[in-house]
């Protein structure tokens, strides 16, 4: 029984990654972006955050320098986007190949770095229930933050002005456009917040969830975060679900490892890659479903009509 | 007042489809530049080990073409795709899974064996990379799943099949316990073409491969109608072409390319499969295919270029104390810059007065 609180523990810090990650892309993706540039963002991130911590002990700056990179390099992707009306696609593998290159080259001098040590955090009171609260007590605030984040996320995006002036904009930026609404400012805004969030999550990665620097220690989880927007058919609840979802699939392969299943690793670490395809497929499956939920303008850039 | 204004061109400039790719490399070489100086190394020794050094003697030149050779081979593929509107960006994937394909035929030669098995290995490493593409295909046609998403998904799937295979029933059992198969034998080593040199048949078959894609993108009626399907999807269909034939001769056809090229460097340059196999020439041959701008001459040049940002990155570790990763910051940078400069072959930049506002 243990073990299986254990488990959960570290499933929802998994989930609490990717949800970070993939309510940030849900936001530029409800405007009408897609960025590619997911995983080189949170690599970048990834440095920013641990190389910050390292060098002045405190979290909240690693943080906040990760939400810095990835909203600065959201910026350039944007001002290319946006700006230029340059490919999404062809932009944000270029962000995503820069991610990589620039983070490993940074990053070469934080290798053998240490953190310094950190206190464990624990609600007071409901961490002493057993079994129970090593399960849903011992946790970073960031994991029950996530959840504040997601709720309010919900409620901005239907029931606030902005939120529905956000969806115009992805769903039909001309007739945001006619109504007098920046199309274009509004992409950018949503573009460098989202990017900010991809931060956030790199930074948490390489600080809280591992905690060390590896060059291309984000293995893949900005693409399975940018699968979860499609998964959760770009409703926020629905992410969160699936991020925990994909978060229990990768601790399941340790926890498969550690009870001594027989099976190479390597197969076991196939398993959030492989189930990533075959959600995708099945949630693909329906191509009226998909278009139904997708945001119109998705992926199509905006040439304003006067 | 004046500003600086973009408008739009009639139709796209024929200059700058050449001048954009070479104002990206100035733009780059620029940046680079502002590097050094911040690194605090002299920028004249940085940029003469990555663009003086790779051509400096004959040796060199051979050490640049067999690094561009893969590259090439992955990025006329990788073309083909992307002017059809398949982003297909697993090549890497693709190419590991050649690699592992035909090391599966290079580990039953033994001694005796005859210096036609690469025929069959070659062939084997194309099977590979297909099967490997012909998932995505597959998963695209059948359940419509993101071609993006899911041969991404797939390279870090490859990698794991290779790093499995060399840790585990492949492992060379003479190998000091090192994860890697036995070096192959040398009737299954890719045949060289000079003494002295690294360069092998690889690039006879790669500049062959660049005739065949000119032609059928040019010359044939199934390439007219594979691109008019990336161009104008309705008037693809309105003509009648299949978007389902073309997302699988796309991805079949960049699959087996990237899948050639990964037999090529296994049983060539490197000799064993390693878990050093994968060094993400999948990801640089994107870039060469868009800098090339999908043309297949183009890409000759891009991939050179490239080819000399891996040479550089390597030297710049050698010789100036700096990390290889370099490489994939120039690269980044490349592209980056191009997706600016294009902008420069659809709209003209106009100093123009600032519109009065009436009140």
């Amino acid at each position: 029984m243990e073990t299986y609180a254990l488990l959960l523990a570290a499933t929802l810090n998994a989930g609490t990654v990717l949800a970070i990650a993939a309510l940030g892309l849900l936001i530029n993706e409800k405007s009408g972006v897609v960025n590619l540039g997911a995983e080189g963002m949170m690599l970048c991130a990834a440095i920013a955050g641990y190389a910050t911590v390292v060098h002045t002990g405190s979290d909240l700056l690693g943080f906040a320098a990760g939400m810095a990179a990835g909203g600065l390099l959201a910026l350039v992707f944007g001002a290319l986007v946006i700006g230029l009306n340059t490919n999404q696609y062809a932009t944000g593998l270029a962000l995503s190949l820069f991610g990589v290159g620039f983070s490993a080259f940074v990053g070469t001098g934080y290798v053998q770095a240490k953190l310094p040590e950190r206190m464990k955090f624990e609600v007071p009171g409901l961490a002493e229930i057993p079994l129970v609260g090593p399960a849903l007590f011992k946790q970073h605030p960031m994991v029950y933050l996530v959840i504040v984040f997601t709720i309010a996320f919900i409620w901005f995006l239907q029931c606030s002005r902005a939120g529905l002036v956000l969806r115009a904009v992805g769903e039909s930026p001309q007739s945001a456009h006619a109504l007098g609404y920046s199309v274009r400012g509004i992409r950018l805004g949503a573009v460098v917040s989202g990017g900010a969030l991809c931060g956030l999550a790199g930074a948490y990665i390489s600080i809280i969830y591992t905690p060390l620097w590896v060059e291309g220690m984000i293995a893949g989880k900005g693409w399975i975060a940018l699968a979860l927007t499609t998964f959760a058919t770009w409703r926020p609840a629905r992410v969160l679900l699936g991020a925990y979802l994909f978060g229990g699939v990768t601790m399941l392969q340790f926890h498969l490892q550690a009870s001594g299943v027989e099976l190479p690793s390597q197969f076991l670490s196939m398993l959030p890659y492989l189930a990533t395809i075959v959600v995708l497929a099945l949630i693909s499956r329906n191509p009226q479903w998909i278009r139904i939920n997708m945001p119109a303008s998705l992926g199509k850039p905006f040439y304003p009509s006067s | 007042m004046t500003m600086l204004k973009l408008e739009a061109r009639s139709q796209p400039s024929d200059f700058w489809r050449i001048a954009s790719p070479l104002l990206a490399l100035v733009l780059t070489v620029v940046l680079g530049i502002i590097l050094f100086v911040m690194l605090g190394k002299d920028p004249v020794k940085g940029l003469a080990v990555f663009f003086w050094e790779p051509i400096r003697s004959g040796y060199a030149v051979g050490e640049l073409v067999v690094k561009a050779t893969p590259l090439l081979l992955i990025a006329l593929g990788l073309a083909l795709c992307f002017r059809s509107n398949v982003w297909n960006i697993g090549a890497e994937g693709q190419y590991v899974m050649g690699a592992v394909f035909a090391t599966g035929v290079a580990l039953l030669a033994d001694k005796t064996s005859s210096a036609w098995m690469v025929v069959p290995l070659l062939l084997a490493g194309t099977l590979g990379g297909m099967v490997w593409a012909g998932i995505t295909a597959w998963l695209r046609d059948r359940f419509h799943a993101n071609e993006i998403l899911v041969s991404l998904m797939l390279v870090y799937v490859a990698i794991m099949v290779l790093g499995y295979l060399v840790y585990g029933p492949w492992k060379d059992p003479l190998g000091y316990n090192f994860p890697q198969t036995k070096t192959f034998e040398t009737a299954t080593q890719i045949p060289r073409l000079f003494k002295g040199s690294r360069v092998n048949i690889g690039l006879v078959l790669a500049l062959l491969g660049v005739i065949v894609m000119w032609v059928f993108l040019f010359r044939t009626r199934a390439g007219w109608a594979q691109q008019i399907g990336g161009l104008a999807p309705h008037a693809a269909r309105y003509a009648g072409f299949s978007s389902r034939r073309a997302i699988w001769l796309a991805l079949l056809v960049s699959g087996g390319a990237a899948g050639l090229a990964g037999a090529l460097e296994v049983a060539g340059p490197i000799g064993q499969l390693t878990p050093y196999v994968p060094v993400g020439y999948g990801f640089a041959a994107i870039i060469v295919a868009f800098v090339g701008r999908l043309h297949p001459l183009g890409m000759v040049f891009s991939a050179l270029l490239m080819s000399m940002f891996y040479i550089g990155g390597e030297l710049a570790q050698s010789r100036l104390g700096l990390p290889k990763s370099l490489t994939g910051v120039f690269q980044g940078l490349l592209l980056f810059c191009l997706l600016a400069c294009d902008v420069l072959m659809n709209y003209r930049l106009r100093w123009a007065p600032k519109r009065m506002e009436v009140v």
